[in-house]
């Protein structure tokens, strides 16, 4: 019974709000008529107003020398910036004094002739209908300029691809089996380095530090943390994970790493990426937890070698970086 | 010789009129008056700000090495010597360190890049909210949302040059939204950037030129058509007395408007360079050299560029992928999908609105008051306002830094909010504005009100008397 009392009120709200939209679009008024004419005109400077917009311009060209002055000393960033600023308040204010009390006030009417000729209309189409006058052959004539038209922009814009490669190079990463993980200082990284709850950056070695493919986040975890799939249980020697650092979302560093110091009250470790927060668990194989990335980071499987220091045991478990149209086929 | 022939005033436009015929012209434009409003002046505050920029600019670019060759830095400012840098990075530390009054004209460059993009807003929602975009000025409408378009690219590309890490970080982000582009985004990026991101060394002279040419002849280009157009059209006016379609009521350039036009270019001028001398804006040898593996915490962009930054934020986790393609990356979704649907509204709502709300075909010059049309007005504040959400969805982690409510559910909140907002908000101006409305058709309809009537011998006497509509 309420439900239909209720639904009663809404038909009656809507229809309400129809009526009134209907007032609503109901065109204006015609505007007031012309009168009063707004025309006036004033003329006669206040004596003050002349004196004062005389000394703010001779303060503003005061100032003008000032900057001339800081500029030569000592150049102080703020001081030049007080000076130039205070120069060109004083001349807005002057001018601003000189418009409303110095020169003649006026309120003009101009009229506003309309716009549009419609007796033209016809005359200028005819004129450009003519160039078909008397030309037997006009659909090859046209077909053929579309021709001319379609190569000459073919050309014009081909010499466009010699801006890039092709995109058969996207996604990939300089990471080998055998691979070292060097440290920020191009340093071998070490295992025992690491303790649980670390947080290193590392760069292949032998590639260039600056290529997208190279930086990995490398992460140490208690090992029963750790839960990867079947074939990725040997990734992660001593609970030791690493990832590649660039955000599948949108190419950001992944800089940033939770890791719980209270177990009953933090939140599970997660690897972050700064730029829109997209969450990545590093215990199940850097999976999305949270935010706008479409895929999970491409894991490295890693090895310890014999010294002790971090190598790649393989490549990167797919394609890096932002996905593309071919980032699937990897 | 007479003495007419040697004003000094009358002699040069007699010397220009006889070799070009121009003196009524100059006449013309001396006339040519202006509708007294102060919401006219933001339009101007906006071409203002872009002289700004192209004089500071200029400045600049007499400094700016455009280079991503690697070196080490021993310039002007101490505390980075001997860190390895581009050399567009370096510049730009020894021009604010090293070039005298340099630092105050990079941080005027950049003040007037924030506020020319803002004052386009206002405009734009000026002559939105005012029904100015209507025939015959729908051209003009265009114009200007294009150079709001590319006023916003031309901001990026600016901060994007420097090298800094945030600007390196929303390069990244840049080459993110290109690539999530569905079949083209791979070839394009491989393109632009010359090969997998961080790109080839001509990336950073194509960006310079793109940021220093292109982009501000493009802009230069589309100012003078906007103000070729309002000239041929006259402004437009509100209301009132004396104004009426066919004519323009106002100041007249000459003398007047030209001093007080003067004075509010003066103004603009005054608060940059202040803002430039006084008030830090992207420190940039705060934030060190962009390396790949490197970002920070807390990054926002230039404000322009919040709604963006919101919009790839709160789209969920989607990235469809089938039959071995990634078919749309998920940052196409907020870069690209969100501002193209924005911008396709911005473009399209002159004859949105005269399809699908006013059905209304007629010239005016007469301007609406936001009352005057509460449907335009509603989806105006419906529209606006879902734009904010999602920028207001970008200073998530710095809400959450200064209030404390967690990041998660404020994205969830803005996720609601995306489609919320709008609904309230527009429903709310929609009523606003159709009450305001209707008391203006018909004020104090059915009011009665007593009169005090004094007669002739003195007395005094009350009529109760009904106030006719219009009267109050």
């Amino acid at each position: 019974m309420r439900l239909l009392a209720r639904l009663l009120a809404a038909v009656a709200a809507w229809r309400a709000v129809r009526r009134g939209a209907a007032q609503d679009r109901a065109p204006l008024p015609p505007p007031p008529p012309p009168e009063p004419d707004p025309r006036a005109r004033r003329v006669g400077a206040r004596a003050d107003a002349e004196r004062l917009v005389a000394a703010l311009l001779i303060a503003c060209g005061l100032c003008g020398v000032a900057f001339v002055v800081v500029y030569a000393t000592s150049a102080n960033t703020q001081l030049l910036g007080a000076a130039a600023g205070l120069a060109l308040v004083l001349l807005a204010v002057a001018l601003a004094v000189a418009s409303f009390a110095v020169v003649p006030q006026e309120t003009a009417v101009e009229p506003r002739p309309p716009l549009e000729a419609p007796a033209e209309v016809e005359p200028a189409a005819r004129e450009l209908r003519d160039v078909g006058e008397g030309v037997s052959r006009r659909g090859l004539i046209t077909a053929a300029a579309g021709v001319a038209g379609a190569g000459l922009a073919a050309a014009a814009i081909t010499p466009a691809a010699s801006l890039g490669p092709r995109a058969k190079g996207l996604g990939a990463a300089p990471w080998r089996r055998g691979t070292r993980l060097l440290d920020q200082d191009g340093r071998p990284l070490r295992a025992a380095a690491l303790v649980v709850g670390a947080f290193a950056t590392a760069f292949a070695e032998g590639a260039d530090r600056r290529e997208l493919g190279s930086p990995v986040v490398v992460v140490r975890l208690r090992e029963d943390e750790v839960h990867l799939p079947a074939a990725r249980r040997a990734w992660a020697p001593q609970g030791i994970l690493a990832f590649s650092k660039i955000c599948t979302h949108a190419g950001c560093a992944v800089s940033l790493f939770r890791y719980p110091l209270d177990q009953q009250t933090s939140k599970t470790p997660a690897l972050v990426c700064p730029c829109h927060y997209s969450t990545f668990d590093p215990r199940r194989a850097g999976r999305v937890e949270f935010g706008p990335a479409g895929r999970p980071l491409p894991q490295l499987p890693l090895a310890i070698a014999a010294d002790g220091t971090l190598v790649a045991a393989g490549p990167m478990s797919g394609p890096i970086g932002p996905a593309w149209w071919g980032v699937g086929h990897s | 010789m007479s003495d007419a022939a040697r004003d000094p005033v009358a002699e040069p436009i007699r010397f220009v009129d006889e070799r070009l015929g121009a003196a009524k012209l100059i006449r013309g434009a001396l006339d040519y008056v202006f509708p007294d409003h102060w919401s006219f002046l933001l339009g101007e505050l906006a071409l203002y700000a872009f002289v700004i920029l192209v004089a500071t600019g200029t400045y600049l670019a007499l400094f700016f090495e455009p280079s991503t060759t690697q070196l080490v830095y021993h310039g002007a400012y101490g505390p980075l010597h001997g860190v390895q840098m581009s050399g567009a990075y370096a510049s730009a530390l020894d021009i604010s360190y090293g070039v005298p009054a340099g630092l105050l004209l990079r941080q005027t460059h950049h003040w007037a890049a924030l506020l020319f993009i803002a004052a386009i807003v206002v405009h734009l929602m000026r002559v939105f909210f005012t029904g100015a975009f209507r025939k015959p000025r729908e051209l003009n409408y265009v114009v200007g949302v294009a150079m709001l378009a590319i006023g916003v690219l031309e901001g990026f590309l600016g901060y994007s040059l420097v090298d800094d890490l945030l600007s390196g970080m929303g390069l990244a982000i840049a080459y993110g939204v290109v690539l999530s582009i569905p079949l083209v985004g791979g070839q394009v990026g491989a393109l632009l950037w010359g090969g997998q991101y961080p790109g080839s060394v001509a990336f950073e002279p194509r960006l310079f030129i793109a940021h220093v040419f292109l982009v501000p002849a493009i802009l230069a280009t589309l100012i003078a058509v906007h103000l070729a157009m309002i000239v041929r059209q006259h402004h437009t006016q509100f209301r009132g007395p004396g104004r009426q379609e066919h004519n323009v009521v106002g100041t007249p350039m000459w003398p007047a408007y030209a001093l007080r036009s003067l004075s509010w270019f003066a103004t603009t001028a005054a608060v940059l360079v202040l803002l430039g001398g006084l008030v830090q804006i992207n420190p940039i040898w705060q934030w060190g050299p962009y390396e790949v593996a490197q970002g920070t915490n807390g990054a926002q962009p230039d404000w322009y560029l919040g709604w963006l930054i919101g919009a790839l934020r709160i789209m969920p986790a989607w990235e469809p992928r089938f039959w071995g393609h990634t078919w749309a990356g998920n940052p196409f979704f907020g870069g690209v999908v969100f501002p193209t649907v924005v911008f396709a509204v911005l473009f399209a709502w002159p004859w949105l609105e005269q399809r699908f709300i006013t059905r209304d075909f007629a010239t005016h010059h007469l301007l609406d008051r936001p009352r005057d049309n509460p449907w335009r007005t509603a989806i105006g504040a419906a529209f606006f306002s879902w734009v904010f959400t999602v920028f207001f969805a970008g200073a998530a982690d710095r809400i959450l830094v200064s209030v404390g409510i967690p990041y998660e559910t404020q994205v969830w909140l803005a996720r609601g909010a995306f489609f919320v907002a709008p609904v309230i908000v527009g429903v709310a101006a929609y009523r606003i504005a159709s009450e305001l409305r209707r008391s203006d058709l018909h004020p104090l309809r059915g009011a009665v009100a007593r009169r005090v009537v004094r007669r002739p011998d003195g007395s005094f006497a009350t009529v109760a008397d009904e106030v006719e509509p219009g009267a109050g």
